[in-house]
C-alpha cells in the first residue's frame, strides 16, 4: 500500500473517528477506502469495554447518576469503541442538541439521551427531532414540562426552530408559538412521584429511577395552527414533518455536518459539497448516513484542502491521544480525571455551556486551553509505560536494525502520531533536540532504558506541535 | 475624597443566562409586580429597602451594605433596542456593543487593544474561567485565560528540571516559527508564544498574595479570589473578567436564583473587602450585568426570557445610587410582555470607558451615548486628579 493511501485513512479516521494506531491504519488501508466508509457507516458490534467488567470496579458506575461516573462511563465507550463513527456522530448530536448536566441532576436521564443519539444518530433526521422532542433530558432542559395548553412555555419550540433546525431568519416569532402550542402536552411521565424520589434520596438500594416521557392528551392544545404557512390541528410530529422539508433544515444540518466531518471554515469551494450533501438529505428521506457517505466520498473531504483544515475539539483531542497511547482500554482508577481534561480544554461531556452548544473551530483556543490541550497529549504520548507508545518504540526499533540518525528518528516520530506534517523550522528544531545524544540505539533496547526514554521525551514534543493539534 | 495609587481597573462580572431583574431590585411597593407574579415573587417583608418603592432581593445583605456606604450604582432598566430574547444572540451583543449586526469584536478585547496597542504585555486582560468569552476577543490582542491560577503553565508534570527546560525551549522555538502560511497555524503559534509569556507571569501571584479575607467554597467566590490574586501581584492587569451563572430560570426560580445572587453577593463583598486591605477600592470597578431580565408575568415556577434589565457598578470611586428609571408594569408600558428598556447599555459601557478608563468610548462601542455620572469626581483621570 502506499503512502498516499494511507494518509487518507488516518485523515478519515481522524474525522470519521477519534484517529487510529499504525496497526489499525495498515489493516483499514488494506480493506479500502470505500468499503472503510461503509463499514464506519453500519456499525456492528461496538465491542466495547463491557459493563459488568466496569461496575467491578467503578461502583459509581453503577447508577451512574453522578456527573464525572457519567462522563467517565462515555469514555470508555469511545477509547474501546470498534464502531468510532458511532460515538463520534453522537458526540456531534450531543453539541447540536446541547443539553447540561447542571439543570438535569441527573446523568442517567442524560446517558438515555446519549443512547438515543448513539441509535438514531446516523438513520433519517425526522426520526431523531422526533425522539428528542420525547426526550425527557431534553424536556427537562428546555422546559417542556411548563408547556401547557393554557399556558405556553416557548423554550423548546424556539430552540427547535433556531438552534437544532433550522436557523436564525428562516421563521417569525408567530412560528415560535405555534411550534410551541404543537408541543403542548409532550411532557414527563410519574411526575409527583419523581419529585418525592429526588427529596428522599435515602431509599437505598433502589435508588433513584430515570425520567421517562409521557403524552398528556388533555393537556396538548388541539386548536389550528398556522406554521411555517402551513395551516392544520398540528402535533409535535406534524411540526417536525414540515421543518424536515424546509431547505433551511436540509442546508443547516448539511452545513453543520460539513463543518465537524470537514473543515471548521465553509469557504467558496465547500458550496457544491454541501449542496450535494442536501440532494442525499432529500433523496434519502433524511438520512444522515447518506449525507456522510457523500460527504466522506467526495473529492472535497479527501482532497489537501481538507486535510488538517479542522481544529480538533477538546474530546477529540483527548480521545485521539488516549486511543493512539493506548490507554483506558481497562478500568483504570482515573477514568473521570480523563473526562475532567476535556472540560479543562472547553468541553465537558454532559456539560455545554449554553443549549447552543460549544463554540468549536479555532474559538476552542485560547492560551489557557492550549496550555491544557498540549500538557495532556504530551503526557499520554511521552509515558513510555502506556502500551500504544511501546508499540511506537517497537516500530522504531524494526526500522534499520533499530539504529536511527536524528532525522530518521523525528521523521519517525511523526510519521507515528498521524503522519503528522510539521513546518521546516519546527522539524530542525526536534532534529536538533534529537541530536544531541547521537543516534538513537533502539538495537539492545531494555524495558524503560535510556533509548526507549529517548523516544519518549521525543513523542513529547512532537505531540507538542501545532500540527498535531489539528485534525 | 477617595483618591487612587495604581492605574484604575476594571472587574467585569457576567451573570449568565438573564438574571431576573424584577426579583433583584424589587419593586415591593408595586401591586402589579405581585399580581404578575403570583408565586414567583420575593416577599414585601423580606425585602431589603433601598426606598418606599424598591429594595433588594433579600439574599443581597452584603451587596445592600456596600450600596448603603454609596459604592453601588444600581443602573436600572438597562438595554438595547429591539431587544433579542436568545440568550446567545443576547449576550453577544453585550459582548460586542452591537446590537444590529453580527459582529465579532469584543468591547474589552478593543478596550484591551487600546490600553497596550502593542500587546507587549500578555496579562493585560485576563479572564478566569473556562474559555474566553467573546467580549475579550479580538483577534491578535492577546488575553490569558486562566482555569486554575494553581496549575497554570506548560509541562508543569516534567520533574526533570533540565528535560522541562529543553521542552520550554522547544516548545518557543517550535511556536515562535514559521508564520505567514495559514493564518490558523499563526494563531496557535501566537497564542503558544502568549501562553508561554503569561504562565511565567501568573506564577508569580500565587506567591506574592496574602490576605485575611476568606473566600467562600462557591465558584464565582473562586473565581473572584484568583482576581484578587492576579490583581495585587501589579502584573499590569486592568481588565480582569469572570462569570457566574445559571441565571436562566424558566422553572424553580426562587431556589435557584437566591443560591446565585446570594453567592455572587457575598463573593463582591468579601473581594471589595480584600480590596479595602490592600488600598486598592478606589483603584478598581467592579460592572456586573446580564445579557437581559426576564418576563414580567411567571409562569407558575419560573419566568421565560424578557428584555429589560439592571446592571450594577461598585467601588471606592462609584458614586452610588439609583440610576436610570425603573420601568413601569403598566399594561400599556410593556413591550410584549416585559419590561421596557430606557437607557441603551453602551451608556455604561461608555461611562467606564471615558470616565474611568480614559479611553475614547466611540469607537470601542460603536457610537456615541450620553454617560451617566457614576463616577466620582476626583477620581478620574490618570493622575489621579
Amino acid at each position: 500500500m502506499s503512502t498516499a493511501e494511507l494518509e487518507l485513512m488516518s485523515h478519515l479516521m481522524r474525522r470519521a473517528g477519534f484517529g487510529a494506531t499504525r496497526a489499525e491504519l495498515d489493516d483499514l488501508t488494506a480493506r479500502g477506502y470505500e468499503n472503510v466508509v461503509e463499514d464506519l457507516l453500519n456499525p456492528g458490534e461496538p465491542n466495547n469495554l463491557p459493563d459488568d467488567i466496569i461496575r467491578r470496579f467503578h461502583a459509581d458506575q453503577h447508577e451512574l447518576r453522578q456527573l464525572d461516573s457519567a462522563g467517565g462511563y462515555w469514555v470508555y465507550r469511545m477509547a474501546t469503541t470498534d464502531n468510532p463513527l458511532e460515538e463520534k456522530i453522537t458526540l456531534f448530536w450531543h453539541g447540536l442538541f446541547a443539553t447540561g448536566y447542571s439543570k438535569l441532576n441527573q446523568a442517567r436521564t442524560h446517558l438515555n439521551q446519549i443512547r438515543m443519539f448513539r441509535r438514531f444518530g446516523l438513520g433519517s433526521f425526522r426520526d431523531l427531532l422526533v425522539e428528542l422532542s420525547k426526550d425527557p433530558a431534553m424536556i427537562i432542559w428546555l422546559d417542556n414540562d411548563n408547556n401547557h395548553k393554557t399556558a405556553i412555555n416557548e423554550n423548546y419550540g424556539r430552540e427547535l426552530l433556531e438552534l437544532f433546525s433550522m436557523g436564525i431568519g428562516n421563521y417569525t416569532e408567530q412560528d415560535v408559538k405555534e411550534c410551541a402550542r404543537a408541543f403542548t402536552g409532550w411532557t414527563l411521565k410519574n411526575v409527583e412521584y419523581m419529585s418525592q424520589r429526588a427529596m428522599k434520596d435515602s431509599i437505598w438500594p433502589y435508588g433513584r429511577i430515570s425520567w421517562h416521557f409521557e403524552y398528556r392528551d388533555e393537556d396538548h392544545d388541539y386548536g389550528e395552527k398556522t406554521f411555517l404557512g402551513e395551516t392544520g390541528n398540528f402535533n409535535g410530529e406534524d411540526v417536525i414533518d414540515i421543518i424536515s422539508r424546509q431547505d433551511a433544515t436540509a442546508r443547516f444540518v448539511c452545513t453543520r455536518l460539513f463543518q465537524y466531518f470537514a473543515a471548521d471554515e465553509v469557504e467558496d469551494d465547500a458550496g457544491p459539497v454541501i449542496e450535494h450533501m442536501m440532494r442525499s438529505y432529500f433523496d434519502s428521506g433524511y438520512e444522515i448516513r447518506s449525507v456522510l457517505r457523500t460527504l466522506f466520498n467526495s473529492d472535497y473531504f479527501k482532497s489537501d484542502t481538507a486535510r488538517f483544515a479542522r481544529v480538533k475539539g477538546p474530546v477529540e483531542l483527548v480521545m485521539g491521544a488516549v486511543r493512539q497511547a493506548g490507554i483506558c482500554r481497562e478500568p483504570v482508577l482515573n477514568i473521570s480525571e480523563v473526562a475532567s481534561q476535556a472540560f479543562y480544554m472547553g468541553q465537558g461531556l454532559l456539560q455545554p455551556p449554553t443549549v447552543e452548544g460549544w463554540h468549536e473551530g479555532v474559538e476552542w483556543i485560547d492560551s489557557g486551553a492550549l496550555v491544557e490541550r498540549v500538557n495532556f497529549v504530551a503526557r499520554a504520548l511521552g509515558d513510555i509505560d502506556n502500551p500504544g507508545v511501546q508499540s511506537m518504540i517497537d516500530h522504531l526499533a524494526a526500522m534499520d536494525g533499530g539504529v536511527l540518525s536524528a532525522e530518521e528518528f523525528v521523521d519517525g516520530c511523526l510519521d507515528l502520531l498521524g503522519p503528522i506534517h510539521v513546518p521546516d523550522d519546527t522539524r530542525a528544531t526536534l532534529v536538533e533536540i534529537a541530536s544531541k545524544d547521537g543516534d538513537l540505539d533502539l538495537s539492545s533496547r531494555t524495558p524503560g532504558d535510556e533509548s526507549e526514554q529517548r523516544v519518549g521525551n521525543m513523542l513529547r514534543l512532537a505531540a507538542s506541535t501545532r500540527a498535531y493539534q489539528m485534525a | 475624597m477617595a483618591t487612587r495609587k495604581q492605574d484604575p481597573s476594571l472587574v467585569v462580572i457576567q451573570l449568565s443566562g438573564g438574571n431576573d431583574y424584577l426579583n433583584t431590585i424589587v419593586p415591593y411597593n408595586d401591586g402589579e409586580y405581585y399580581d404578575y407574579r403570583p408565586t414567583v415573587n420575593i416577599d414585601q417583608d423580606s425585602v431589603l429597602p433601598i426606598d418606599d418603592n424598591y429594595g433588594f432581593n433579600s439574599n443581597m445583605a452584603p451587596i445592600k451594605e456596600l450600596y448603603d456606604q454609596g459604592k453601588v450604582a444600581v443602573i436600572n432598566g438597562i438595554g438595547y433596542p429591539n431587544p433579542n430574547r436568545s440568550h446567545f444572540r443576547s449576550m453577544d451583543i453585550w459582548h460586542t456593543a452591537e446590537p444590529n449586526d453580527v459582529a465579532t469584536e469584543g468591547w474589552l478585547g478593543r478596550a484591551t487593544r487600546d490600553i497596550d496597542p502593542t500587546g507587549e504585555n500578555v496579562l493585560t486582560a485576563v479572564n478566569f474561567g473556562r474559555g474566553l468569552p467573546r467580549a475579550l476577543g479580538v483577534r491578535g490582542v492577546p488575553v490569558a485565560s486562566v482555569g486554575n491560577l494553581e496549575t497554570y503553565g506548560l509541562f508543569p508534570d516534567l520533574k526533570d528540571s533540565t528535560l522541562r527546560k529543553y521542552a520550554l525551549e522547544a516548545f518557543a522555538k517550535m511556536y515562535g516559527g514559521e508564520r505567514g502560511k495559514d493564518p490558523v497555524m499563526d494563531f496557535l503559534g501566537q497564542t503558544g508564544m502568549d501562553a508561554l509569556k503569561g504562565a511565567d507571569l501568573l506564577r508569580t501571584a500565587l506567591d506574592k498574595y496574602s490576605s485575611n479575607v476568606e473566600y467562600a467554597a462557591d465558584p464565582i467566590a473562586q473565581s473572584l479570589n484568583d482576581v484578587a490574586k492576579v490583581m495585587f501581584a501589579d502584573l499590569g492587569t486592568r481588565i480582569f473578567y469572570t462569570q457566574q451563572g445559571s441565571y436562566d430560570t424558566h422553572s424553580g426560580e426562587l431556589t435557584t436564583h437566591a443560591k446565585l445572587i446570594g453567592e455572587v453577593s457575598t463573593g463582591v463583598a468579601d473581594f471589595y473587602d480584600d480590596l479595602k486591605e490592600h488600598e486598592r477600592e478606589n483603584d478598581t470597578v467592579i460592572v456586573m450585568f446580564s445579557e437581559f431580565g426576564r418576563r414580567i408575568k411567571d409562569n407558575g415556577s419560573g419566568t421565560d426570557h424578557g428584555s429589560g434589565g439592571v446592571a450594577f457598578v461598585i467601588g471606592g470611586s462609584v458614586k452610588g445610587g439609583m440610576y436610570g428609571e425603573y420601568p413601569s408594569l403598566k399594561a400599556e408600558n410593556q413591550l410584549e410582555g416585559d419590561l421596557q428598556f430606557n437607557n441603551d447599555f453602551r451608556s455604561t459601557y461608555s461611562t467606564v470607558l471615558d470616565k474611568w478608563l480614559h479611553l475614547d468610548a466611540a469607537p470601542i462601542v460603536n457610537g456615541q451615548f450620553e454617560q451617566f455620572d457614576f463616577i466620582a469626581n476626583g477620581t478620574n483621570g490618570s493622575n489621579g486628579k
